[in-house]
C-alpha cells in the first residue's frame, strides 16, 4: 500500500515536471495568443480544458504555469538548502556554544514571524514579481533545513565513525562535509521534497492575491485570482488550475512520504 | 504547513506524563523557576530583535507616506507640515523607540490613512479575526478528534486508510481554492451562504456567524488534515505503551483502553499542536479574507502596505509576531514541566 502511494505520487509529479519541460518546445497553442472569439468556452475536442476569458488554451497555460510554479518552488527549495544546509551543520558541529544558541535562536526567530504576512511585506517593499516571490519563500526555507541538517547531524557528531576522523587529525569542517553532509542527505532529500510542495501552494497564495508572478507570465494562482470573478458562468476557470495545485502537490506529499520510509531504515522497522 | 510530529518525543511525553502524575517524580520547583526564567529572558530578546527587523524592513519600504496621504500635487511646505505633524522627519532611532515604547504603554499611535489610534483599528479587525480563527479552530479540532480517534482505532484497516488519504488531499488543497469551490456550491448554486462581505455582530450573532462560516470550513479544512494526523500517531504512540497492554491485560477491550488510558496520554502532544495552529490562523486568514472580502486584520495588513500606511503594518506584524512568540514560550514551558530531561539539557 505505502509503495502503492509512492509510485503515484511519482507519477503525478513526473507529469507536471514533464508538462512544464514540454512546454519550452510545444504547447498545444501558444500562450500569449489571445482569441476573443473563442473565449470562455467549456472542454471541448480543440480545447482539452477549454479556454479562459482571453480565449487562451487553458492546456496551455497549465503547462507553462507549471513552468513557473515548479521554478519558484525550486529555486526557494535552493535557497533554503544553500544557506540553511551549511548553518546546521556549524550549528551540529559546534553544538552548545553560542555559536549553536545564535543560530537556533536565530531560526526560532524566523519561525516566529508569520511567513504569509512577511512575504507579503518583502514583495510590497521589494516589488511584486517571481523574483521577489521566491526570496519570500526562500527565507522561510533556511530555518527548516538548518534545523533538520543540525537535527540529523547532532547524533552522527555521537558516533563512532566520526570519532574516528577526528582522531585522525581532520577539522570540524572537514568532517562537517565529507563525514557529516553525506549522511544527512537522506534527510534533506525527504525535507526537500516538502519544502518543495509548500513552496508551490505559497507560489500559488501569492500570485493569487496578486503578489507573485505578474501577467503575462502564466501561473496557476494568478490563474485562480483571474477565475474568481468568472466562477458562476465559467468554473472550469477555477476547477482546473485548482486541481493541477491540489495533484502537483499531493503527488510530491506522497511521494516525499514514501522516500521517508525508504531512505529512513528506523522507519521502515517501525513503520505502521 | 505540514507538521511532521517527531515520534520519539511522543513517547518520551507520555512515558514522562506517567511518571509525573504518579507522584514519584514530580518536577523540581528551583529548577522549573530557573529554566522559566531563562526562557523568558530570550523570549525578551526574541521580541526585541523581531521588533527592529519589522522597523528596519518597513522603513526600507519606498514611498512617503506624507506624499501618499496627500496626493501629487501637495505643496512642500505641507508635506513638511504634515511629516512633523506624524513625526516622519524625527530622527530613525528615536522613531523606533518611541513606537516601541508607545506599544509597551498600550499606545500604537495613529493611523496615518484612518487618522484614527492604530489600536482601536486593530481592535476593530480583531472582532473579525479572532471569532474567524476560534471558530476554524473549534471545527478543526471538532473534526480532527473523532477523525484522529477512528483512524486510530481501526489501524492499518480499510477506515484508517480512507482517513488517512482524506488528509492527505487536505494538506494539498490550497485553503483559497477550496473557499471559491465552496463558493461556487453554497453561495452560487445553493445560496445557503453569502459570497463574501461580513454582516458586522451587530446584525445579530447568528448572521455574523453565518457571514465567518464558509471562511471558517476553508481555514479549518487543511489544519484539521494536519491536527488528525497528529491525534492519530500520538494515539498510537500511547497505545503502544506497557501501560496500555498491563490495562489490557486486566481485560479492558482495546476500545476501552483506548478511551480510559491513550487517549488522555495523547491529549498533550495534540494540545501542543491546537496552540500552535491558533496564531497561525490569526496570522494566515490573509489569502481567505481576501477571498471573502472580510474586513479582518489579513485585509487590514494588505491595506495598509498599499496605503504605505506603515505604522499599521509595523503593529498589526509586530501584533502577530507577539503572539506567536509568546505561543511558543508557553509550549516550551508546558514541554519542560512534563520532562525534565529538557530542562537539565538547556
Amino acid at each position: 500500500m505505502r509503495r502503492g502511494s509512492f509510485y503515484l505520487g511519482m507519477a503525478l509529479s513526473a507529469v507536471f515536471v514533464l508538462a512544464a519541460l514540454v512546454s519550452f518546445i510545444w504547447t498545444p497553442y501558444d500562450h500569449e495568443a489571445l482569441n476573443i472569439a473563442n473565449r470562455l468556452k467549456p472542454p471541448n475536442a480543440a480545447h482539452w480544458l477549454g479556454t479562459d476569458h482571453f480565449g487562451r488554451d487553458l492546456v496551455t497555460l497549465i503547462m507553462v504555469g507549471a513552468r513557473t510554479s515548479i521554478a519558484v518552488a525550486l529555486v526557494a527549495v535552493g535557497i533554503g538548502i544553500a544557506l540553511g544546509v551549511p548553518l546546521g551543520l556549524m550549528a551540529a558541529a559546534s553544538r552548545g556554544s553560542w555559536l549553536d544558541e545564535v543560530i537556533m535562536r536565530g531560526n526560532d526567530l524566523v519561525f516566529a514571524f508569520p511567513s504569509l504576512v512577511i512575504a507579503i511585506l518583502i514583495t510590497a517593499v521589494f516589488g511584486a514579481g517571481a523574483v521577489n516571490a521566491i526570496i519570500a519563500i526562500g527565507i522561510f526555507n533556511i530555518p527548516v533545513f538548518a534545523r533538520v541538517t543540525r537535527g540529523g547531524a547532532l547524533s552522527l557528531w555521537e558516533r563512532e565513525f566520526i570519532m574516528a576522523a577526528r582522531v585522525a587529525g581532520k577539522g570540524r569542517v572537514r568532517i562537517s562535509v565529507e563525514h557529516i553532509l553525506p549522511n544527512v542527505a537522506n534527510l534533506l532529500i525527504v525535507q526537500g521534497t516538502i519544502q518543495f510542495s509548500l513552496g508551490i501552494l505559497a507560489e500559488a497564495g501569492l500570485s493569487y492575491i496578486g503578489l507573485g508572478a505578474q501577467p503575462p507570465v502564466p501561473s496557476w494562482g494568478r490563474m485562480l485570482a483571474d477565475a474568481q470573478t468568472m466562477v458562476a458562468f465559467a468554473p472550469h476557470l477555477a476547477i482546473v488550475p485548482g486541481l493541477a495545485i491540489v495533484f502537483t502537490v499531493l503527488g510530491l506529499n506522497l511521494m516525499g512520504d514514501g522516500l521517508r520510509d525508504w531512505l529512513d531504515p528506523r522507519l521502515r522497522r517501525a513503520r505502521r | 504547513m505540514l507538521v511532521k510530529y517527531p515520534r520519539r518525543r511522543l513517547a518520551d511525553f507520555a512515558c514522562k506524563i506517567r511518571i509525573w502524575t504518579s507522584g514519584r517524580a514530580g518536577p523540581n520547583l528551583a529548577l522549573m523557576l530557573r529554566y522559566a526564567l531563562k526562557r523568558f529572558a530570550s523570549l525578551i530578546v526574541s521580541l526585541i530583535i523581531a521588533s527592529a527587523v519589522i522597523f528596519v524592513v518597513t522603513e526600507v519600504a519606498p514611498g512617503d507616506p506624507a506624499a501618499f496621504m496627500l496626493g501629487i500635487n501637495a505643496q512642500e511646505d505641507t508635506l513638511a507640515a504634515l511629516r512633523a505633524e506624524l513625526g516622519l522627519d524625527q530622527p530613525k532611532l528615536q522613531r523606533y523607540f518611541s513606537w516601541v515604547g508607545g506599544m509597551l504603554a498600550g499606545d500604537f499611535g495613529t493611523s496615518y490613512t484612518y487618522r484614527t489610534p492604530v489600536a482601536e483599528v486593530i481592535a476593530d479587525r480583531l472582532q473579525v479575526s479572532l471569532p474567524l480563527a476560534l471558530y476554524a479552530l473549534a471545527l478543526s479540532t471538532l473534526i480532527a478528534f473523532p477523525a484522529g480517534l477512528f483512524a486510530a482505532a481501526r489501524r492499518g484497516r480499510a477506515g484508517d486508510l480512507a482517513v488517512m488519504g482524506a488528509t492527505q488531499l487536505g494538506v494539498a488543497v490550497p485553503n483559497f481554492w477550496f473557499a471559491m469551490m465552496a463558493v461556487l456550491v453554497f453561495a452560487i448554486n445553493l445560496r445557503w451562504f453569502g459570497a463574501g462581505g461580513f454582516a458586522g455582530w451587530d446584525a445579530g450573532f447568528a448572521a455574523g456567524m453565518k457571514s465567518l462560516t464558509l471562511p471558517a470550513i476553508s481555514l479549518a479544512l487543511p489544519q484539521a488534515a494536519i491536527l488528525t494526523r497528529v491525534m492519530r500517531s500520538a494515539l498510537l504512540d500511547t497505545l503502544g505503551e506497557d501501560y496500555i497492554r498491563t490495562a489490557r491485560a486486566k481485560g479492558l477491550s482495546r476500545r476501552q483502553a483506548l478511551w480510559r488510558h491513550a487517549l488522555r496520554n495523547a491529549l498533550i502532544p495534540v494540545l501542543t499542536i491546537i496552540g500552535l495552529q491558533f496564531s497561525f490562523l490569526l496570522a494566515g486568514a490573509i489569502i481567505i479574507e481576501q477571498v471573502f472580502f472580510l474586513p479582518g486584520l489579513g485585509r487590514l495588513v494588505f491595506q495598509a502596505i498599499s496605503a504605505r500606511d506603515l505604522i499599521v503594518v509595523e503593529s498589526v506584524v509586530m501584533l502577530l509576531v507577539f503572539a506567536v512568540i509568546v505561543v511558543n514560550f508557553v509550549v516550551d514551558l508546558a514541554y519542560a514541566a512534563v520532562d525534565p530531561r529538557l530542562r537539565s539539557r538547556i
